[in-house]
């Protein structure tokens, strides 16, 4: 097996029309690690697996995949890889188990379709036809039907949008077994805990461009967190003569108290910011040290206000 | 059977990479056999593709409702027509409308993510044609023959006959293809569902064209429908070899039907 990355984009344009959906995208996903793009609705993230999968031709940039040209080598490709679309592509009236089994007559030593159905917990509805399942069944047909030819690589498109709880956390048993077994999977998704959980890489686009790439820890661990409750009009500004510079404090709303740093939260803060309170007799209760989330970051980077 | 599932052994390692595409007549094979299934367990297409045909041969042969002329019984002038239809019916009518919703639900959008190509899964949809066919012919032929058809043929019918299917299920499935890759799935519908009626009365399938004026005669003689009832009846109950201008018809409602497919369609 050669080392070439799983995907490779660099500047990638693609064009609707007037609409710049991909807006010159540069990422690499390595081999064997699963990488989460992230980024709101009309971002790009479809788009940019698309192009990838050799559904559409990028108007400009280059992309390899697995070392191949999609559009190009899309023959030589498509044995290597799997795909969940974001919906759909399964005909209504097909039974789960024969869908699989149709797929796995397509690939030269694939998984046995009956074991693949009961790993993702449809082994019960094998003779149910797919429009009767639920939206989250469905989501789990799908996913087996993009994993069943052994690929090297596999793309997830939303997996989990429409699951329970249950089966959310059974796909992501799933995705990490994938990598587990050194399968390179690159998955879009709006929820920042399964890109923080399943991850190695996240890569947050907007605008069809890439605003931040790297580990989730290398994301949320730029800015620490200390947070602590205390009685309400404590003087934030006296509070802040006594933190390491670049600190902010801040108190929102009434009794509750925030303190940002770069970087993470250190002994030395902590210890400054109890003695403070302690000068004043203030007794903080609650006091947490947190690092951002990836949802803060998210939104930090892509802005909260809702877009049409 | 070259391709071999991996047995369920638990633990890591299972889903170890091990791609590979399966020898490409596996695949349509596989295709086929689901295609196949699918519409003969949907009632509209079967009863589209199967009933319609065999209803209406049964009832206009037991029931003088159109007079088709001397020489000719009944049967012996029904049953090539309702051969025509059943072809109309599964390479046309039904084709669209499964193809259209296939586009529709993304399924053509997915299998092209899959190892089957594109021309095999044209090479899939035509071997189900031709299967449904085959099932329609034997059930056409038991029942034209209990009803007391006698085919005035000469024995180079056995092989004309399937050359004239042949060519009629090439063009019909071209246009199929060239409704279901262009317009909405709901259109495709409405379209298909239109041109089934309208070329079961004036395809020659049920009233002989011979009674139409002539100049419509003429032109609906070379529409698919009746350029193929034309020519097997010709061929079934007239002793003819192989009717030229019916036939060349029928090819070149195929070449462009099949060419404007191919420019033309429009997978998702």
């Amino acid at each position: 097996m050669n080392n070439e990355p799983a995907v490779e984009i660099s500047g990638m344009v693609k064009r609707y029309g007037t609409l710049t959906a991909v807006d010159g995208l540069t990422l690499t996903a390595r081999r064997g690690e699963v990488t989460a793009i992230l980024g709101p609705n009309g971002a790009g993230k479809t788009t940019t697996i698309e192009v990838c999968e050799g559904y559409r031709n990028a108007d400009g940039g280059a992309v390899r995949v697995l070392g191949l040209d999609p559009g190009r080598d899309a023959a030589a490709l498509r044995p290597r890889i799997g795909v969940m679309l974001q919906s759909g592509g399964i005909p209504p009236s097909v039974p789960a188990a024969e869908y699989l089994t149709l797929l796995s007559r397509f690939h030269a030593r694939p998984l046995d379709p009956g074991w693949l159905l009961d790993t993702v917990g449809l082994a019960s509805s094998a003779r149910t036809p797919y429009r009767r399942l639920s939206g989250g069944q469905q989501q789990r047909l799908s996913l087996a039907a993009a994993v069943i030819g052994r690929p090297e690589l596999v793309f997830l498109d939303e997996p989990t949008a429409g699951m329970d709880p249950q089966a959310r956390h059974a796909t992501w048993d799933l995705v990490g077994e994938l990598r587990d077994d050194g399968v390179s999977v690159i998955l879009t998704t709006h929820f920042m805990e399964e890109a923080e959980r399943l991850s190695d890489h996240v890569v947050i686009i907007d605008a069809g461009r890439v605003v931040a790439d790297g580990s989730p820890a290398a994301l949320t661990g730029s800015a620490g967190q200390l947070r602590f409750r205390a009685e309400p009009g404590l003087d934030t500004d006296s509070l802040l003569t006594a933190l390491p510079p670049g600190s902010a404090a801040k108190e929102s709303p009434a009794g509750h108290y925030l303190i940002e740093v770069h970087g993470p939260v250190e002994p030395r803060l902590l210890a400054a910011v109890t003695a403070w309170c302690a000068e004043r007799g203030v007794l903080p209760s609650t006091l947490r040290i947190e690092s951002r989330t990836l949802e803060d970051v998210f939104l930090e980077l892509t802005g909260r206000e809702l877009r049409g | 059977m070259t391709s071999e599932s991996v047995a369920a052994a638990p633990g890591p390692g299972r889903f170890a990479p091990a791609p590979g595409a399966a020898p490409m007549r596996q695949m349509v094979s596989a295709q086929a056999a689901l295609e196949t299934k699918t519409l003969l367990r949907n009632g509209e297409q079967l009863t589209l593709t199967l009933v319609i045909p065999l209803l209406l041969l049964a009832a206009f042969s037991l029931e003088p409702l159109v007079s088709f002329g001397a020489g000719i019984t009944r049967i012996d002038f029904l049953t090539p027509g309702v051969i025509a239809l059943a072809v109309m019916s599964t390479a046309f009518t039904s084709q669209a409308i499964a193809t259209g919703f296939e586009r529709r639900y993304g399924v053509l959008k997915r299998l092209g993510a899959t190892p089957l190509s594109r021309s095999g899964l044209i090479a899939a949809k035509t071997a189900t044609v031709v299967a449904v066919e085959l099932l329609q012919a034997v059930l056409i032929i038991v029942l034209a023959a209990a009803l007391g058809w006698s085919p005035n043929a000469s024995p180079a019918a056995v092989v004309t006959v399937p050359l004239l299917v042949l060519l009629g299920t090439a063009a019909f499935s071209g246009l199929a293809l060239l409704m279901a890759g262009t317009l909405r799935a709901e259109a495709t519908l409405a379209a298909a569902n239109l041109v089934y009626v309208v070329l079961l009365g004036v395809g020659g399938v049920l009233f002989p064209l011979t009674k139409f004026p002539a100049g419509a005669r003429s032109f609906l003689e070379l529409l698919p429908t009746g350029a193929l009832s034309t020519a097997l009846r010709d061929v079934l109950a007239n002793g003819a070899v192989l009717p030229a201008k019916e036939t060349v018809a029928l090819l070149v409602w195929a070449v462009a039907g099949i060419t404007l497919a191919a420019r033309y369609f429009r997978w998702e």
